[in-house]
């Protein structure tokens, strides 16, 4: 495996920090299930980094985990250098951590505007009083908020659905919105539970561009969870391979490619 | 008073134009573009300031005179500008069409042998670095848009922002220069040079001067009474000759507004927002138009549905006469006052057309009743006729005297004639000056009296000097039997149908006509829906056995109407199938402004139009398509193959 002490410059030349969040032996258990044994591994400062493996493999629960809805039965994360306890959801946002869902989790009946602008919640001073007021201060930090939102929109190309219902958008343009309102928290890292699922080619080629310009023009930490094995080879610096619970894999996509142990969970093996 | 009239006699130049623009208007709107979410503004003042930074950034990256410029983008102010700019330095701005393929967009780069290209955001670079190699002469590569630039290499890379920076950081080094380079301009300099879409062959770089485009854009701005508070909504292709009229030639003539929609998809909002008081648009877009209004009329709860159909009858019966100014009933006045209150004015509205004072279509036919539909709501809605050649205008219609059959009367300074052939010919003081290296070309179109063949037949109606066009010259043909065979004109009654997308009808030399058909899928697809026909795919929609139902009563009403003109009976379709793909231009099937190219489409579907006239039920065929980042595909289908109902031809009376 590369040295990673110190970072390091990936093949198309972006330099990688040091190491931005740390996974140190993490057990997860539910009952007398083992979602996930003994699992370590770091996220570093603007890399992308994916997790994957068949289904059942414990992935999804990797990312609550990560993004501290789970918190582990045994083991430590480490995130900036301190170690982090149990959190109520708005202290994550606080922290820096935003995310997607594998099962679209927008407000239907709000324009994709507005579903973007409560990205920004965490980052609003103003009280529920003065807002509901919108008077002075309160509306002045609502047109910086807009201001920053408008960017995001410009950004994703969504412009002309500013103003549509996120009910009446397709699959694809929701799993964008939901993407663009990850991005209105100004997160230092990205969790996207499979941002391609159930999307056609095209869509996805337009995600994985999204995905590679926001880890590009932000410079933010992306954590990714993904089936797709051509996007995920593609797209990530970094790979994590799950199976059983268990880490099999973590290196490289060339790396991991060329592993026994991961052809073997992705094909499966002959058992005598 | 002397001033001025002096400033308009110099004004032999775009940039000498925009100088006196800023005298003139200086603090008014010049340019709008809507970006995050608000449109932002320049006045003429600034936007001098802009143009000038830009000129001189040229100048520091080398540009010398005659050097063409290459503009690749979509309509914004930025890319005008940097057309203004490249004229300041001496050079020519060519723009292309951004929806060109790499290959297209080598090929003209490499005839105009551009040394420095603008490009709109990424994807127009890569294909730019995509084609470099061949193309030796390109220096240097700008972009406007800087988003996923960063990791290019930038050693002949700049943003176009950062080029005005430097322009603006050296203007004492470049400011004589460039203010020299200014002065130098004639009435004689090229203008820009455009490249045509060329139905047939390689696209031919035509060269206009400013004279083409000032004259031009002086004698139509008169014709209309455009003043400096029309507002302009810019969003046709920039490398079509009538963007460059329009937002160019006539607004810096007529000193008024350009507006950039944000982005191709938002065209519609943007439209409604700025409420254009002129508008240009070809016959495609009031069509499409038109089918979404009437799809979501048939939503409308029934009282309002109600309410839309019998004020649309007002209309129609009497609103092309209160816009012509023709003597209208008090009873019928009144009736369609309330109806612009209920009905016109609201819809007039949400299509963003509550301003409008002039409407040009133009291009393609329009079908009479999508033209009456619009005139009849009060929107003066015109057709001309015209080519890049001509600097667009060659004939135009006067307000009240519009129909939507003739294309109008020659346009100020404009002369027509029609040859013994029926070929249109015209010359007029926007006559281009040549094909670029192409002397052949241009000796074979204009003559030494400078009159231009146009390539259409027609001819010009009697009592009324309305000029008609009947189809393209070069494919009016005879059939077998030497009956007269003119594809177009049955070809557009056919796209008159909302269901009917594209037609292309075969026959030359042969006994009979069949054509080919393809759906339009909005239309068809919300018919689908009512009529719970489930499909998967256009394919399947397309080969539905309903669907040929309904597009065969299509063609025997056209044949029927056909049968009614003695000189084109003979045009009537035989047999017809609905193609299983949209012809495309990404195919070559059709040209960038969507004209069908008849001689491509008859060489690859040969196999299809045999099989018309073998009498087969159905064929199997396998098509190649090229996908829009270049790749390219199969796709394998059976088409059936139906025949129509043909109407018995009415014979001469008398024998």
């Amino acid at each position: 495996m590369t040295d990673m002490s110190q970072g390091y410059v990936t093949a198309d030349g972006r330099k990688i920090g040091g190491v931005l969040m740390e996974m140190k032996n993490i057990t997860l258990k539910f009952g007398g299930v083992t979602a996930i044994q003994d699992i370590s591994f770091d996220i570093r400062d603007g890399e992308i980094r994916a997790i994957i493996g068949p289904n059942g493999a414990g992935k999804s629960s990797m990312l609550n985990v990560i993004s501290g809805f789970y918190v582990p039965t045994e083991g430590e994360v480490w995130f900036k250098g301190y170690k982090r306890g149990p959190m109520r959801p708005y202290q994550v946002a606080q922290l820096g951590i935003a995310r997607t869902f594998q099962n679209i989790a927008l407000f239907d009946g709000m324009s994709v505007l507005d579903n973007i602008m409560t990205g920004r919640l965490t980052l609003m001073k103003s009280g529920l009083l003065s807002q509901a007021m919108w008077w002075g201060a309160a509306s002045k930090e609502e047109d910086e908020h807009r201001e920053k939102v408008e960017k995001i929109i410009d950004f994703l190309e969504i412009q002309n659905i500013r103003k549509t219902p996120v009910g009446r958008l397709p699959y694809g343009l929701k799993k964008r919105v939901e993407l663009a309102r990850a991005l209105a928290a100004e997160p230092k890292i990205l969790l996207l539970d499979e941002p391609m699922a159930g999307m056609n080619v095209e869509e996805k080629e337009d995600m994985c561009r999204f995905i590679l310009d926001v880890n590009d023009e932000f410079g933010t930490t992306i954590a990714l969870i993904e089936h797709d094995m051509g996007v995920v080879m593609d797209l990530s610096d970094r790979v994590v391979v799950m199976d059983y619970g268990k880490k099999i894999g973590d290196g490289t996509p060339d790396e991991v490619r060329n592993s026994q142990e991961v052809i073997d969970a992705y094909l499966g093996v002959a058992h005598d | 008073m002397a001033d001025a009239v002096a400033a308009e006699q110099s004004a032999h130049s775009i940039p000498a134009l925009l100088a006196r623009n800023v005298k003139r208007f200086g603090g008014l709107p010049a340019y709008r573009e809507k970006e995050f979410g608000i449109w932002q503004s320049w006045t003429w003042t600034e936007t001098a300031e802009e143009i000038r930074a830009m000129a001189l950034g040229f100048l520091s990256l080398g540009v010398e005179r005659g050097d063409y410029i290459a503009i690749i983008g979509r309509n914004r102010p930025a890319h005008y500008w940097a057309m203004v700019a490249a004229q300041m330095c001496g050079a020519i701005p060519v723009p292309l069409y951004q929806d060109a393929v790499a290959e297209e967009m080598a090929y003209v780069l490499e005839n105009c042998g551009a040394r420095f290209v603008i490009c709109g955001d990424q994807e127009q670079v890569d294909k730019v670095v995509e084609v470099e190699d061949r193309i030796h002469h390109i220096q240097h590569v700008m972009y406007t848009d800087k988003r996923g630039m960063r990791k290019y290499d930038h050693a002949r890379m700049n943003a176009l922002e950062d080029v005005q920076s430097e322009g603006r950081a050296g203007h004492y080094r470049y400011e004589e220069e460039l203010n020299a380079r200014i002065a130098e301009l004639t009435y004689d300099s090229t203008c820009v040079m455009l490249y045509t879409s060329g139905t047939t062959g390689k696209p031919k770089g035509v060269v206009l001067s400013n004279r083409n485009i000032i004259e031009t854009a002086k004698n139509s701005v008169t014709f209309d009474r455009l003043t400096h508070n029309e507002e302009v909504l810019a969003y046709l292709p920039m490398a079509w000759v009538g963007d460059f009229i329009f937002s160019i030639g006539q607004a810096m003539w007529a000193g008024f507004t350009v507006n950039c929609p944000e982005s191709p998809a938002t065209m519609m909002t943007d439209l409604r927002e700025i409420g254009p008081s002129y508008f240009f648009a070809p016959p495609r877009v009031f069509e499409g138009q038109l089918t979404n209004v009437m799809i979501r009329m048939e939503d409308a709860g029934p009282f309002k549905k109600k309410l839309f159909d019998h004020y649309m009858r007002v209309a129609r019966k009497v609103g092309p006469d209160i816009l012509d100014g023709k003597p209208v009933s008090l009873g019928d006045r009144l009736s369609y006052l309330l109806g612009d209150f209920f009905v016109y004015g609201p819809l007039k509205n949400t299509l963003g057309f509550s301003n409008i004072r002039v409407g040009y279509t133009a291009g393609e036919a329009i079908g009479p009743e999508i033209f009456d539909f619009y005139r009849s709501l009060g929107i003066n809605l015109k057709q001309l006729y015209g080519q890049t050649e001509a600097s667009v205008f060659i004939t135009q219609q006067p307000d009240g005297q519009v129909r939507s059959d003739t294309v109008g009367v020659p346009s100020p300074g404009v002369e027509v004639k029609i040859a013994e052939n029926g070929e249109v010919f015209y010359r007029s003081p926007g006559t281009f000056v040549e094909y670029f290296k192409n002397p052949e070309s241009t000796a074979s179109t204009k003559d030494a009296e400078g009159w231009v063949a146009t390539g259409d037949a027609g001819f010009f109606e009697e009592g009324t000097g309305h000029l008609r066009i009947i189809d393209r010259a070069k494919d009016v043909g005879k059939m077998a039997d030497g009956r007269l065979f003119a594809p177009k004109y049955v070809e557009n009654k056919l796209k008159f149908y909302p269901n009917i997308l594209e037609a292309v009808v075969f026959g030359a030399g042969r006994d009979r006509c069949t054509a080919f058909i393809n759906i339009d899928l909005t239309a068809v697809g919300n018919w689908a829906e009512r009529n719970n026909i489930a499909y998967a795919s256009y394919q399947e929609l397309a080969g539905h056995p309903r669907v040929y139902a309904m597009i065969k009563s299509h063609i025997d009403e056209v044949n029927e109407s056909v049968a009614q003109d003695p000189m084109l009976s003979g045009c009537q379709v035989h047999r017809f199938l609905i193609l299983h793909k949209e012809l495309d231009a990404d195919d070559g099937e059709m040209t960038r402004t969507r004209k069908v190219r008849r001689n491509i489409v008859e060489s690859k579907y040969a196999d299809l139009i045999a099989a018309l006239y073998d009498g087969r039920d159905s064929v199997y065929t396998e098509t190649e398509v090229t996908y829009e980042d270049g790749r390219k595909g199969k796709i394998t289908a059976t088409l059936t193959l139906a025949d129509a109902t043909v109407t018995p031809e009415q014979r001469m009376a008398a024998e």
